[in-house]
């Protein structure tokens, strides 16, 4: 069971009352009739599914309904951080 | 072929028990990597082992190595729920599943190892309305590709499965279920040991506690692996690596369309032969089924997050426990004694990629998500003719990566999104 940070309510909540909701910081593209198939596939498809760090998105489900980042690791489950929609994240795993 | 001196026979039983057991022959040898292989195949579960039997025994390419990082069979081989069917719902997926369970009927004579898979009949229960008619049109698919599968009233499923909740008054009441009789469970180490011991036999090196940290690449071919032994050179490499598919995917520098997801599963003391078929629901997400031990074998749903822990949350196991209980009154107070997790690599479409990829030599069969087991003969066997030909077996070919480039999409949720 993960303990979750909620950045809008501001509370430590536990995983029952979120939703998973994928890869974070994914883009839509702002010119979809331009792209090509395979430039269309990657964008719906495909991910970087790391070992490692994950920046992804939670939706509060059971609370406050609202989508937040949350970086994570997959290997460990540890929850570095939790942050807002439009925020960048601060840990990444880059040397600064 | 196995060798006639190893074969394992009623004879060679005497024979040894005339010495008490004490000289019998290792199962596989364990041999130091060579510097180079035709064939570098990473990840000994039951499909990649499964893929390098037949490299060697169909293709006669027998310079093959089967790299590994733990140890033969430890992965999702030793962590699945071990249910063998072939009831899918697309013409595609259909004939490919339908490919393994030919292969799973002659399997231990194949391999001259039992697998111990036993056909006794795989139950998908409905528990509404939508659920019967979906029922009803996979059944009708199934037996228009062949498939042997039939749609169960109530009374009938009571009459096979004796303990289960058959009122009507319940949350989720049972009001029908499709069957297939031909599938059923096998021995999941059994398997993996079956093909590893035969791919030894034709000269395959199996070589555990070798872990792959690079796959090397020069102008667009491989042209090896580096690993925790040292750099092995091959002139292909087959990536059967499950969860860790997109780790290996990266170390080539390309992207697969997968997410891995822990998939939890758990076992209960032994008991009495209670239940000797395979009972699922998708809609409320159990099944079960005994083991030849006389555990209860039941599996849970994906954590939907991505992990590659090898452990979930408890509150989807709970989830799952309180359908079983609902289902089978009489399983509330059997002890639960393990639980475990493997990491599972779901596909968007629930059907696997069985592939070559843009960098030459370069394959991957990944993508079977929460329910590879079944296929371990079928999977094997059209990747090791991919792997051969370096072109897609007929019956791999609409499940190369482009499909998520050129649209044609395999939707098997249906059928394979919960289900295994």
């Amino acid at each position: 069971m993960l303990h979750i940070y909620c950045p809008y309510c501001e509370e430590m909540r536990e995983e029952e009352e979120f939703s998973y909701a994928g890869e974070a910081h994914i883009a839509r593209p702002l010119d979809p009739e331009s792209l090509t198939d395979a430039q269309w596939g990657d964008y719906v498809f495909f991910r970087t599914n790391p070992r490692g760090l994950h920046h992804e998105m939670w939706n509060h489900a059971a609370g406050c309904r609202r989508y937040f980042n949350v970086t994570r690791d997959t290997q460990t489950y540890v929850i570095h951080e939790t942050y807002k929609m439009g925020e960048q994240p601060s840990v990444t795993g880059e040397k600064p | 072929m196995v060798d006639p001196m190893k074969k394992y026979s009623g004879f060679s039983l005497f024979k040894h028990a005339l010495k008490h057991h004490e000289d019998w022959q290792k199962t596989w040898r364990s041999p130091r990597p060579k510097q180079s292989y035709d064939v570098i195949i990473v990840g000994g579960g039951g499909h990649g082992l499964a893929t390098a039997y037949y490299l060697a025994k169909e293709h006669g390419i027998t310079n093959v190595a089967v790299l590994e990082k733990g140890y033969l069979g430890g992965g999702n081989t030793a962590r699945n729920t071990t249910i063998v069917r072939s009831n899918y719902l697309w013409d595609e997926s259909s004939r490919l599943y339908d490919h393994a369970l030919d292969l799973w009927y002659g399997l231990s004579q194949d391999l001259n190892y039992n697998v111990m898979f036993s056909s006794r009949g795989v139950m998908n229960l409905g528990h509404n309305l939508q659920d019967m008619r979906d029922i009803e049109r996979r059944v009708n698919a199934n037996r228009l590709n062949g498939i042997d599968a039939a749609v169960l009233t109530t009374k009938e499923v009571k009459d096979i499965v004796p303990i289960i909740n058959d009122s009507q008054d319940i949350r989720y009441p049972i009001l029908g279920a499709s069957w297939q009789k031909t599938g059923g469970v096998a021995r999941h180490d059994a398997v993996a040991w079956g093909y590893a011991r035969g791919a030894d036999q034709l000269g395959v090196d199996l070589i555990q506690q070798c872990e792959v940290t690079d796959i090397v690449v020069e102008q667009g071919a491989v042209t090896g692996v580096q690993t925790s032994q040292g750099f092995i050179g091959a002139k292909k490499v087959a990536c059967v690596t499950a969860g860790n598919s997109g780790v290996m995917a990266s170390m080539a520098g390309i992207r697969l369309p997968l997410e891995s997801h822990p998939l939890q599963a758990l076992v209960s003391e032994p008991i009495k032969p209670i239940i000797d078929t395979v009972v699922m629901s998708n809609a409320v997400h159990a099944y079960v089924s005994q083991s030849d031990k006389g555990d209860l074998v039941i599996g849970a749903g994906i954590d939907a997050y991505n992990g590659y822990g090898q452990r979930g949350s408890l509150h989807v196991v709970e989830h799952t426990l309180s359908a079983i209980c609902e289902l089978f009154p009489m399983f509330s107070r059997v002890r639960m004694n393990r639980a475990w997790g493997g990491i599972v690599d779901t596909c968007p479409d629930a059907c696997p990629i069985i592939s070559k990829t843009q960098v030459d030599g370069l394959y991957f069969n990944c993508g079977w998500g929460t329910g590879g087991f079944k296929a371990t003969p079928g999977s094997g066997h059209v990747f090791a003719h991919t792997v051969a030909h370096d072109d897609p077996h007929p019956l791999a070919k609409p499940f190369t990566i482009d499909r998520f480039n050129t649209g044609h999409l395999i939707d098997e949720h249906g059928a394979a999104g919960v289900a295994h």
